[in-house]
C-alpha cells in the first residue's frame, strides 16, 4: 500500500505540470487584456508599459517558468518561513505570485478567502452525505415504494435544477417573501454566543443546503442503485440465515459492501463541488474562493486565475489518489502491492 | 398416510407446503403442498431437476424467500412442537442459524467478502449462545478445526477471497453448525465444487453426522452422491414428491418413471460406453397453476389418459406393516406390473 501510495504520488508530479502548462497556455491564448477595466482616457502607451511592468513583455515559456518558480518554490519556501519564523536565503527579494489587480500576493489573498469557502462547501458536504447515505439505504430496502419513488422524483429535480436556480429560488422564498433568513452571508460576523450563533446558522444554511440538495440528489441514485446490487446476493441471504436481525443484515453486512463504490463517489465528487461553490458563493455573496476566481476572470488577473485553477486541479488529482486508497482500504479483496 | 409418516420421532414435519411467486406475467406455483418428515439424525436426500422446487421448499421452511415476489400461501411446518410459519420475526430468528442450520450451493458467493471468515463464524455463536468475544473465538478455533482446516487460528482473521473453494465450503458448514443446529439444511452444497473436494466435502459431512448427530437434509441433483449419504430419499418434480423411499429401496425398486429415467440417465462404469449421454427430453414444467394433472406427463413414456386429467397422490407401494420402510410413489402407472393401476 505505502509503495503503491508513493508510486501515485511520483506519478501525480507529471500530471500537474501538464495541467498547469495547459492552464497557462489557454489563458495566454485567451483574448483578455489586464488593462481592460482601465479608464478609456489611459492613452496606449501607458497601456503598454503597464502591460511590460506586469512582465507581459517576456515570452510566453519564460513567463511559464517565472510562474512555476514563483508558485512551486518561492511560495513554499515562504510558507515555511512564516510558520517556522526562519528565514532562508534572502527572502525579500524572492519574488511571489502577485496579483495584477490587487497587487497584494495570491496565496494570501487565497489563504483569506478559504475558510468561508472550506466552511459553505464542507458543510454542504457532509450534509448531502448524511441525507444521501440513509436516503439510499430506505429507497433500495423498500424499492418502489412509496418512499422510494418521492426519493426518485426528488433526486430527478434535485440533480437536473442548476444551483444557480435553486439558490435564487430560496432567496425569494425565504429572504424576500418570508423574511425569514438573510440572502447575503457576512463573512466578517464572529460566533461568540447564542446569539450569534444563530446568526451564523441563519445566513450559513441556505447556501449549505443548495449545496447539500445538488450534491444529495446524485449521491442518494448511487448509494440507492449500489444496495440494491448487494440486497440479492448469496452472502446476505447467509446473513439471514444465521438469524442476523434485518438491521445487521442491512447496516453491517449490506451497508460495507455497498459503501465502496459510494465513497469513491463521494471523494470524487467533492473538488467538483468546489467548482458547484463557484456560482453558489456569487448567488450568496459568500467571500470564498469560488467568489475570488469570478473577480479573476472579469479583471483578467492572470496569475491569480492561474494559481486558483492549478489548485483545483491540485485538489482532483488528489481526491483521486484518496479514492482510490479508500478503495484498497475498504474492500480487502484490493490489495495494491 | 399423514398419521403414519408424522409417527416415529420426527423433528421436522411439513405438511401441505405451498409456495408461489407473484411474477409480472401471473403467479408461478413452486411448491404445490407439500408433506414429509424428517426423522431425528436422520439424513434426507432430496433429488430433482433444477426447478422442481427443491431449494424453494427447504428456503420456505425458514421463510429465507423474499417476500415479494415469494409468497407461502399454505402449509404448516412443525419443529420442536412450534409452528415455523407462524412464528413471529424474533422466534423465527431464534431458530435461524441456532437450531436450524443452512448450507447453500456457491461459497464463492455466500460468505461477505468484506468481513473476515472469524467475524462471520462468530456472529451467530454471540447472537445465539451469547458467548463473549474470547469465547466466540475459542469456539470458532474449534469449529474449524472441526471441519477440517489448518491452522485455524490463523485463518479466522483472513477474508473469504483467501480461501479455496472447498475451504470455504468448509467454513460455511462451520458457520452452519456453529451452534449445534438440530437440523442441518445443505442446499446442493457440493454442487459448485469439483469432484475431488466434492469427495472431501462429503466425507467430513459424513464424519460430522457420526460426531454431532443432527438431523439433515441434503439437496442435490446428483444421484451418486445422495446414494452414498442418506438414508432415505425424496424425489421432487414440479413442486411435488413424486417418490419417497429409503435410499436402497430407491435404487432397487424404482417406482416413478421419473426417477427410473433419472437413474437411467448415470453413465454405467461396468458396461459398454454409449456414444451420447441419456437425458430426459424435454424440459421441467414452469407452473401458472397448481397442477390438475400429472406434472411429468408431457414427457413421460407410460402416460395415458388418466395422467392427463388428475394428479396422482402418493401412495404406498411396499408392504404397510413395516414402518421404517415406507416407499411411496404418485403415479398411475404400476411400475412392478407394468401397467395403469386399478382403482384411485
Amino acid at each position: 500500500m505505502l509503495r503503491y501510495t508513493v508510486r501515485r504520488l511520483l506519478f501525480a508530479i507529471p500530471t500537474l505540470l501538464v495541467v498547469s502548462f495547459i492552464i497557462f497556455a489557454l489563458l495566454d491564448l485567451a483574448p483578455n487584456d489586464p488593462t481592460g477595466d482601465l479608464p478609456l482616457t489611459i492613452p496606449p502607451e501607458v497601456r503598454e508599459q503597464i502591460r511590460l511592468s506586469l512582465g507581459l513583455g517576456e515570452p510566453f515559456h519564460i513567463r511559464y517558468f517565472r510562474w512555476l518558480e514563483q508558485f512551486l518554490v518561492n511560495e513554499p519556501l515562504n510558507m515555511i518561513e512564516q510558520i517556522w519564523g526562519v528565514e532562508i536565503g534572502n527572502s525579500a527579494e524572492r519574488l511571489r505570485v502577485t496579483s495584477w489587480s490587487t497587487r497584494s500576493p495570491v496565496v494570501d489573498l487565497i489563504i483569506s478567502r478559504l475558510p468561508q469557502t472550506l466552511w459553505v462547501v464542507g458543510l454542504s458536504y457532509v450534509v448531502a452525505v448524511c441525507i444521501a447515505v440513509p436516503i439510499g439505504v430506505i429507497s433500495a430496502y423498500k424499492q418502489y415504494s412509496v418512499f422510494d419513488q418521492i426519493g426518485t422524483f426528488v433526486s430527478m429535480i434535485g440533480f437536473s435544477v442548476p444551483t444557480f436556480f435553486t439558490g435564487t429560488l430560496m432567496i425569494v422564498i425565504f429572504s424576500a417573501q418570508l423574511g425569514w433568513l438573510p440572502s447575503i452571508y457576512d463573512t466578517t460576523h464572529v460566533v461568540t454566543d447564542f446569539d450569534s450563533f444563530v446568526t451564523q446558522l441563519k445566513q450559513i444554511i441556505m447556501p449549505v443546503m443548495v449545496l447539500a440538495l445538488f450534491s444529495a440528489a446524485q449521491l442518494s441514485r448511487f448509494m440507492r442503485s449500489s444496495m440494491l446490487d448487494n440486497l440479492n446476493l448469496d452472502y446476505v441471504r447467509t446473513a439471514r440465515a444465521k438469524g442476523m436481525t434485518e438491521s445487521v443484515v442491512l447496516l453491517v453486512h449490506v451497508l460495507r459492501n455497498s459503501l465502496i463504490p459510494v465513497v469513491t463517489v463521494i471523494a470524487l465528487g467533492l473538488p467538483q463541488v468546489f467548482a458547484g461553490a463557484i456560482i453558489t458563493e456569487q448567488i450568496f455573496r459568500v467571500n470564498g474562493i469560488g467568489q475570488l476566481l469570478i473577480i479573476a476572470i472579469q479583471g483578467a488577473d492572470i496569475p491569480l486565475v492561474q494559481t486558483l485553477t492549478f489548485i483545483f486541479a491540485f485538489l482532483i488529482v488528489s481526491f483521486n489518489l484518496i479514492a482510490d486508497l479508500l478503495y484498497g482500504i475498504l474492500d480487502p479483496r484490493i490489495r495494491y502491492d | 398416510m399423514d398419521q403414519v409418516v408424522s409417527a416415529g420421532g420426527s423433528i421436522l414435519d411439513v405438511q401441505d407446503l405451498k409456495t408461489v411467486f407473484g411474477t409480472r406475467d401471473g403467479n408461478i406455483h413452486a411448491v404445490n403442498g407439500l408433506s414429509f418428515h424428517l426423522r431425528k439424525g436422520e439424513l434426507l436426500g432430496i433429488v430433482g431437476e433444477s426447478g422442481s422446487g427443491k431449494s424453494v421448499t427447504m428456503m420456505s421452511l425458514l421463510r429465507l424467500l423474499p417476500s415479494p415476489p415469494a409468497e407461502i400461501v399454505a402449509g404448516q411446518v412443525m419443529f420442536e412442537g412450534q409452528d415455523l410459519l407462524k412464528l413471529s420475526t424474533k422466534e423465527l430468528r431464534e431458530v435461524r442459524g441456532g437450531q436450524i442450520g443452512f448450507i447453500f450451493q456457491d461459497p464463492m458467493t455466500s460468505l461477505n467478502p468484506v468481513f473476515t471468515v472469524g467475524f462471520q463464524l462468530m456472529e451467530p455463536l454471540r447472537k445465539h449462545l451469547g458467548l463473549s468475544k474470547a469465547e466466540a473465538r475459542q469456539r470458532a478455533v474449534e469449529l474449524l478445526e472441526l471441519v477440517g482446516l489448518p491452522s485455524p487460528e490463523d485463518r479466522l482473521k483472513d477474508f473469504p477471497h483467501q480461501f479455496s473453494g472447498g475451504m470455504r465450503q468448509r467454513v460455511m458448514i462451520a458457520i452452519a453448525l456453529a451452534c449445534d443446529p438440530k437440523v442441518l439444511i445443505a442446499d446442493e452444497p457440493t454442487t459448485a465444487l469439483d469432484v475431488t473436494i466434492q469427495a472431501q466435502i462429503l466425507d467430513l459431512v459424513k464424519k460430522l453426522r457420526h460426531e454431532l448427530g443432527m438431523a439433515m437434509v441434503w439437496i442435490t441433483h446428483d444421484l451418486g452422491v445422495v446414494a452414498g449419504i442418506a438414508d432415505r430419499v425424496i424425489v421432487m418434480y414440479g413442486g411435488l414428491i413424486v417418490e419417497q423411499a429409503p435410499v436402497s429401496e430407491l435404487y432397487e425398486r424404482p417406482q416413478h418413471p421419473y426417477t427410473r429415467a433419472l437413474l437411467e440417465t448415470l453413465p454405467s462404469l461396468d458396461e459398454e460406453r454409449e456414444d451420447r449421454l441419456k437425458s430426459i427430453a424435454g424440459q421441467p414444467p414452469s407452473l401458472g397453476a397448481e397442477p390438475t394433472a400429472c406434472p411429468f406427463a408431457p414427457r413421460c413414456r407410460h402416460a395415458f389418459d388418466r395422467c392427463w386429467n388428475e394428479n396422482p397422490p402418493l401412495r404406498r407401494v411396499d408392504d404397510p406393516g413395516d414402518e421404517a420402510l415406507i416407499h411411496e410413489v404418485a403415479c398411475w402407472w404400476d411400475a412392478a406390473e407394468g401397467e395403469a393401476r386399478v382403482g384411485g
